[in-house]
């Protein structure tokens, strides 16, 4: 059962491909490299929504498709939903 | 490598083509009429109305044309009956499309009138689909294709997985010296400067860089709020997407890992080369087919999330989605179902070539599902006001 896939190796997220519950036991794909990892839900995240992958502290670039998708804002532990609460744009 | 190929047909100019038709195109907005009663007396023609084509001027009117004569020009259409209101811009829609080889027909309504007109046509056109039933069928290979991408309703499945299924079809088929392109100008904002790097020159991603300033200029010049809140739009944080970088990248997933664009092209401006290309067209789906038509494309791959309905009268499109929900739902939509990747079932390599077989089915003879429902958005670009 895979629970969230992750677009390329080195990303720090990953997305739901199911709805995600706390504490449940979770497998990942790498879709580039098509290995799996292993990680545990440390709160509710719903399907197609990002868990991070490791800990992260506000100032740190957050990497998806092996790109900078934008700038951390509040502390996210491992395996938190990364969403609009702690994740903003460079841009504006 | 394997170069698939199929049974199609090849144009008097040597380009190939997936399809047969026999259309009745349009001049302009008030022949619409005579075309229809034209489709409607010859069974099997394809009737083209469009509500432009008057009183245009400058750049618009340029487009104009290329769209028109482009679409007549197309590979996939076998012959083309031109109908318009004065002889003039008639003539100048059927010496366009005659540069091709194929068989055109002109006919305008000044000094005939609707009846005349449409006789004349019909018997024209009854001449084309016969003539057009012989064409015979021969093998061609997918280098020889002209293929273009675009996605709509797109959702966190489109990035996870449709786009990158796209992306990995138009590796393979880039490799095997296909002709593709992609655009969405304005969809590509928070990713520009990757985007820029994927071309293979830094001359050409300079160029696309000023054809995604300008148009972003333009968005900035006329829109009436604050775009920096509706990117992401509300429903695309609903569904996960937190930043419009993340959304962009999402987007530029459909051309892949390693392929990069050769050119900048003009809309509806036809590659002069085979390989990819960036073409700056609008991200409204019905418009920036129409200009892929225009500019000679004969099969175009549309990923979508939420379920986008749109096709084109002379280039067959073909759908699919990693949304299972959409999948089922709207099932008589999507051509190729990739939900199987988000339950890790499905690789985007094998989502890849199972693509690439229904391209080539397609190009075989399949219909898609855009095709059997009757979608034929013909929808022109037009850049300002008529005079």
């Amino acid at each position: 059962m895979i629970h969230f896939l992750v677009h390329a190796k080195d990303d720090s997220v990953g997305v739901a491909a199911v709805d995600l519950k706390a504490g449940e036991k979770l497998t990942g794909l790498v879709m580039d490299t098509q290995e799996s990892i292993e990680i545990e839900a440390a709160m509710d995240i719903p399907l197609g929504h990002k868990i991070a992958l490791v800990e992260m502290k506000p100032g740190d670039t957050v990497i998806k498709y092996g790109h900078d998708i934008g700038q951390v804002v509040a502390d996210i532990k491992k395996g938190q939903h990364v969403h609009i609460h702690n994740l903003k744009t460079k841009r504006w | 490598m394997n170069i698939p190929k199929f049974m199609g047909y090849r144009r008097e100019n040597g380009r190939v083509a997936i399809r047969n038709h026999v259309i009745i195109l349009s001049v302009d907005d008030i022949s619409n009429a005579a075309v229809e009663s034209v489709a409607n007396n010859i069974k099997g023609t394809l009737a083209i109305p469009h509500p432009y084509g008057r009183l245009q001027f400058g750049a618009d009117l340029e487009l104009f044309w290329r769209i028109i004569i482009g679409a007549g020009s197309n590979p996939n259409v076998a012959a083309a009956v031109v109908i318009g209101i004065e002889p003039g811009w008639t003539d100048l829609v059927v010496e366009g499309i005659a540069k091709t080889g194929k068989p055109v027909a002109g006919f305008s309504i000044e000094r005939n009138g609707d009846l005349k007109t449409i006789e004349a046509a019909s018997r024209k056109a009854m001449e084309f689909m016969q003539l057009a039933g012989e064409h015979q069928k021969t093998e061609c290979s997918f280098d020889e294709l002209y293929v273009t991408v675009k996605c709509g309703e797109s959702d966190t499945t489109s990035g996870l997985a449709s786009n990158p299924t796209v992306g990995n079809m138009i590796d393979k088929i880039v490799e095997m010296g296909a002709t593709a392109s992609f655009g969405e100008t304005t969809e590509i904002t928070g990713g520009e400067m990757i985007a820029k790097e994927r071309a293979a020159t830094p001359e050409i991603g300079e160029k696309f860089y000023r054809a995604w300033n300008e148009y972003n200029d333009f968005i900035n010049a006329n829109k009436t709020d604050d775009l920096s809140d509706s990117q992401p739009t509300k429903g695309n944080i609903i569904g996960g997407l937190t930043t419009i970088e993340e959304k962009a990248l999402g987007n530029i997933q459909k051309i892949g890992k390693k392929s990069r664009y050769v050119g900048v092209l003009e809309p509806a401006q036809a590659p002069p080369g085979k390989g990819l290309w960036f073409m700056n067209t609008s991200s409204a789906a019905a418009e920036a087919v129409t200009l892929w038509m225009a500019s000679g494309a004969v099969l175009h791959v549309f990923p979508t999330g939420q379920g986008n309905v749109i096709g084109n009268p002379i280039e067959p499109v073909i759908k699919l989605s990693a949304n299972p929900i959409t999948c089922k739902t709207m099932s008589e939509h999507i051509d190729l179902d990739v939900s199987g990747i988000l339950q890790g079932k499905l690789t985007l390599d094998q989502a890849g070539d199972q693509l690439i077989e229904l391209m080539q089915r397609t190009c075989n003879g399949r219909l898609s599902a855009a095709e059997v429902l009757g979608h034929r958005e013909f929808v022109i670009t037009k850049l300002y006001r008529s005079a």
